[in-house]
Formats: C-alpha cells, sequence, structure tokens
C-alpha cells in the first residue's frame, strides 16, 4: 500500500504554550477514505490545518507524496484540496467566479469543462450564477467542496463537510465521496457523525488530547472491539443471577426483567446455547430475546472513555 | 512562479473594484473635484501665485496625492483584512504560492486600482485649470511609488489589524494629517523657519514635493531626496512584508 501521507512526531505548541499535538505520527494510503474521530479539541482541525499549510509545525515532519510540506510547499499544496469545517464564503461572487478563483489559486490554468463537471456533481450546476451570499447552508456547503476540488486534488481533506447539512445533501456527499476514491482521490474526513466514518472509512484513527489513540481498519476494528450483545426478557424478575451461570458473565437490568449477554461471533461457539439450556436448567423462562452489535460510535465512546 | 495564482488575485480584487465602481472610483473623484472647486476656483482666486504657478494649479499634484495615499492604503488594508475577517484567508494560505505572489497579486490590484483613480483625477483637473508637466516619467515614476509603497504599508495594516476600528484608525489619526501637513494645499516655504524644520520629518513632504516637481519644476526639497525617501518607504514596506509572510505574523498560528 502506497503512503500518500506520512506525518513523522508532529508536535503543535501554540502561542499560549497550550499543546495541540503531542508527537504525532500517522501514515495515510492512497486512495483511501480516512476517518480522524476525536472529541472537540482533540487536535483534528490542527493536523489538518498543519498538513495544508494553514498553521506552522512545532517539531516533527510531514510528507505529502514524499515530499516535505515546509520546504517543498508548491508541491506539496497543489496536491491538496481542503474543505474547511467552518464556511467561509465569498458572499459577493457568484459560485463560478468562486471556483474559477480557487483553481487558479492553485496553479491550474483554466478549464471550464473540469469546473461544469464539478458544480454538476454536486447539483450546483443551476446555481452556478448565484452570489454565495444568496445561497443556503446547505448549498454553501457544496460550494466549499466544489472550490476545493477545482484544481483536481489528489487529497482531499473534509474537516466535518457534513455538520449542519440535512440527510438528503448528507446522502449526495457521501456518494460524491465514494467517486472520488473510485477516481483515486485520498479522502481524510473529520467528522462527530460516527455513522458517516462507519458508512466512509477504510481505515478509522482516533485522537484525544493530541495524541493518536488508535489506527485501525475499520472492518477490523468493529470486528474485534465491536461486541455482539443477547438480551433476554425474562417472564418474572430475577433477584440474582444464579452461581450457576457465573461463568457468561450475565448482566441483570435495573428492573430485574432482563438479562444481557456479551458474547463474540469470531469464536468456535458462543455460548449461545448451552446458556439457553443451563437457563431452561435453572428454571429461568424469557418471553423475548433481541441481539445488537456496537456500532463504530460505541467503540469510539469506549476508546475515549478509556484513554481519559 | 505561480502565475496563475497570481492571476487569480489580480483579477478577483480588479473585479471587486469593478462591483464596486462608485465606492472605489466615483467617491474618492468626486471628493477631489469638489477641493478644485473649492480651493481651486472660489478660494484660489483670491490667493496669489505660488513660485510662480496659479493656487488652483498648484495644489493639483498635492490632491492627486491625497487622493492616491488614501485610497491605496484603504484599497490594499480591506482587501486582505475582508479575508481575514471572513475566514476565506485559508484558501491563500493552503494555496501553493508564495509570499511574493501574494502580494504581487494583491498590491498590484490595489496599485493598479489607485494609478486610475489618480488618472482620472489628473484629467479631471485639467477641466478647471491650466496644467502642464514638465518631466511626464518623472511623474509616472513618483506616482508609481507612491502607490505601491502606500498600498504595501496598507497591506501591513490590513494584516495587522484585527478589528475595523484598527482598520480605519490609522488613516484617520495618521495618514491623513500627514498629507494634509505635507504640503498638499500650501508650500512649505511659507510657513515659519521651525514649523519647516518639523515637516522635514513628515515623508509625504517628499512625495508631495517630488510629484510637484515634476509638474512645474518647484519643489520644497530636491528631488533626489524625494525620490530617495520614496525608494527607502518602499524598500521597508517590502521588508516588513516579507517578514511577516516569513514568520506567519497575524496570518499563520
Amino acid at each position: 500500500m502506497q503512503t500518500v501521507i506520512d506525518i513523522r512526531g508532529l508536535t503543535k505548541t501554540y502561542a499560549g504554550g497550550f499543546q495541540a499535538l503531542k508527537n504525532v505520527s500517522l501514515s495515510i494510503n492512497k486512495s483511501e477514505i480516512f476517518a480522524l474521530l476525536g472529541p472537540n479539541g482533540a487536535g483534528k482541525t490542527t493536523l489538518i490545518n498543519i498538513v495544508c499549510g494553514i498553521t506552522s509545525l512545532t517539531h516533527g515532519e510531514v510528507l505529502v507524496d514524499g515530499d516535505d510540506i515546509v520546504r517543498d510547499f508548491r508541491l506539496t499544496r497543489a496536491k491538496i484540496g481542503l474543505v474547511p469545517q467552518e464556511m467561509p464564503t465569498e458572499s459577493f461572487e457568484t459560485v463560478w467566479n468562486t471556483c474559477r478563483f480557487s483553481r487558479g489559486l492553485f496553479g491550474k490554468a483554466a478549464n471550464p469543462d473540469h469546473l461544469e463537471k464539478v458544480l454538476k456533481s454536486l447539483s450546483l450546476w443551476d446555481r452556478k450564477d448565484t452570489k454565495s451570499m444568496e445561497l443556503s447552508g446547505g448549498m454553501k456547503r457544496r460550494v466549499l467542496i466544489a472550490k476545493a476540488l477545482a484544481h483536481e486534488p489528489d487529497i482531499l481533506f473534509l474537516d466535518e463537510p457534513t455538520a449542519g447539512v440535512d440527510v438528503e445533501l448528507r446522502q449526495d456527499m457521501w456518494n460524491v465521496v465514494k467517486v472520488l476514491r473510485e477516481e483515486g482521490v485520498t479522502v481524510i474526513l473529520t467528522t462527530h457523525y460516527i455513522e458517516e466514518a462507519e458508512q466512509l472509512a477504510d481505515r478509522v484513527g482516533v485522537i484525544n488530547h493530541g495524541e493518536i489513540i488508535l489506527v485501525e481498519d475499520k472492518d477490523r476494528l468493529m470486528r474485534e472491539m465491536g461486541k455482539k450483545q443477547l438480551t433476554l426478557h425474562l417472564y418474572e424478575q430475577l433477584d440474582r443471577i444464579p452461581t450457576a451461570l457465573a461463568r457468561y458473565n450475565l448482566e441483570l437490568s435495573d428492573d430485574r426483567q432482563a438479562v444481557t449477554y456479551n458474547y463474540d461471533t469470531k469464536g468456535e461457539h458462543t455460548g449461545i446455547t448451552d446458556l439457553i439450556s443451563e437457563l431452561r436448567d435453572a428454571e429461568i423462562r424469557f418471553n423475548d430475546l433481541q441481539t445488537s452489535q456496537s456500532s463504530l460510535e460505541d467503540i469510539f465512546v469506549d476508546l475515549v472513555h478509556k484513554a481519559q | 512562479m505561480n502565475f496563475y495564482a497570481v492571476k487569480a488575485i489580480y483579477r478577483y480584487e480588479m473585479a471587486r473594484m469593478f462591483r464596486t465602481v462608485v465606492q472605489s472610483i466615483v467617491a474618492p473623484v468626486l471628493s477631489t473635484s469638489l477641493y478644485f472647486v473649492i480651493f481651486g476656483s472660489a478660494i484660489g482666486s483670491r490667493i496669489t501665485e505660488i513660485d510662480g504657478v496659479s493656487y488652483g494649479s498648484f495644489i493639483v499634484p498635492g490632491l492627486i496625492m491625497l487622493s492616491v495615499m488614501t485610497e491605496s492604503i484603504s484599497n490594499s488594508s480591506f482587501a486582505i483584512y475582508f479575508p481575514k475577517f471572513t475566514g476565506t484567508i485559508f484558501e491563500v494560505l493552503s494555496a501553493p504560492v508564495s509570499y511574493a505572489e501574494v502580494v504581487l497579486g494583491y498590491v498590484g490590484a490595489a496599485a493598479t486600482k489607485s494609478v486610475i483613480i489618480g488618472t482620472i483625477i489628473l484629467a479631471t483637473a485639467s477641466l478647471f485649470v491650466d496644467l502642464e508637466i514638465a518631466h511626464p516619467f518623472i511623474m509616472v515614476a513618483f506616482l508609481l511609488l507612491t502607490c505601491v509603497s502606500f498600498c504595501l504599508f496598507g497591506f501591513l495594516l490590513g494584516i495587522w489589524a484585527d478589528g475595523w476600528e484598527k482598520l480605519t484608525i490609522v488613516p484617520i489619526l495618521v495618514i491623513m494629517p500627514l498629507t494634509f501637513l505635507g504640503g498638499t494645499f500650501y508650500s512649505i516655504s511659507m510657513l515659519p523657519p521651525a514649523w519647516q524644520t518639523i515637516s522635514l520629518f513628515n515623508p509625504v513632504v517628499y512625495l508631495i514635493s517630488g510629484f510637484r516637481w515634476s509638474f512645474y519644476e518647484n519643489a520644497d526639497v530636491s528631488v533626489a531626496l524625494s525620490l530617495g525617501m520614496a525608494i527607502t518607504f518602499l524598500a521597508a514596506c517590502l521588508l516588513i512584508v516579507r517578514w511577516v509572510f516569513k514568520t506567519g505574523y497575524k496570518l499563520r498560528t
């Protein structure tokens, strides 16, 4: 797997002394969708801003396609597109003009065909002559994506791209991201909607207090850290779990009306059959059962709480 | 050289001027024309010639300079301050452009606007008073030097300012008094000796004096000194702009 962004020992200390990043090392592979997750103030935006050149680094090194972001900034920045977290737009400019400006700024000759393609893919073509100030919040978000794609970047940073947008637009954006990946664009995504990362990401990184606490393939992460649970709703309240069932580590609900069993689907035996048999032996009857699987969000919350 | 980036910034800024043509061009030309009417025609007719030049004609170079200086600062400071204020500056900071290219785009466009305004005022003045330009090339050189220098100064002001008040306080409290006391409406030689000496600490005196010399060959200070001061001011602004971009002062965290 070819590494497209290589971050080595990156530290960022702001003028006031706040250390936003602590010795962060991270590799992003070419053409993958990488989701960077973390609570507010974890360092996600600082990390992105450093790679893009908006914030200066204190220590460490960042290579983009093998080129140093400080020494070879022309080469590295030309390959990167950024959709920022906030929605800064040139209020008085039309969509077309602002996208044309972005393309020129990143050193590309005018290419109306490409801009047309980008605007059409984001359902902005019929608004191309509209001033940004006349657009809705969701439309402005699309304009920012169009601007980031105007110079045909190899790497796209999306810093919470769907914050505050409606469900339909979110689905549209997910589709755009998937198409970009198919075209070979590397996408680095930060989001508060863990569902977004679950839907899109190939790999997931979790950052907290300026430190990367985990980087893992998303499917493997969900397989290895995700829990499957079987919940049995009982006919009668249970005072306590019988000692004969201790090996199952059952959890009794607060109303004593349900027991929960955590099991591993990867193991040879889930233990479900044995559990049900032993419940019958213990004369514990149930009238309903359900299974559930922990989401990426549950895993994320667990990880962050453990780190704290 | 990222030529496309320079062109994009330049074109974007020029488009802003044409979008706000009343504010950018009509307003300064109109206010300067009022000066011609009031000082040149109404009051000027009662004032005797200065160094053999009618008062109406005498004030023309000073009024062009006054307008060009204030417009240069206003245009370029707003050009960089507004993206900072709205947050769109992130795009310029993340683009593959050097500080020289950014300055070339923003300051180049602002200086172009100032030259356009200066030229329109010159043409307008010729409708009210008799004008002669003894040294047109030197006149153009002074005009360009002043436009570029004050645009650079305004650019620095826009980077330094972190609020609208700061953006306007320097032009109102510093630049305006310096230009009015810099010989726009009078010759320094008309002042008492002590005030003549004090005036020599005002850098605007040198610019107006040199510019006026290119018209009528009358100057308060030597043309070489005026030119030297203008170049020194330009060099100082360039050095500070370079330092700002190298350190990221008020731009990069």
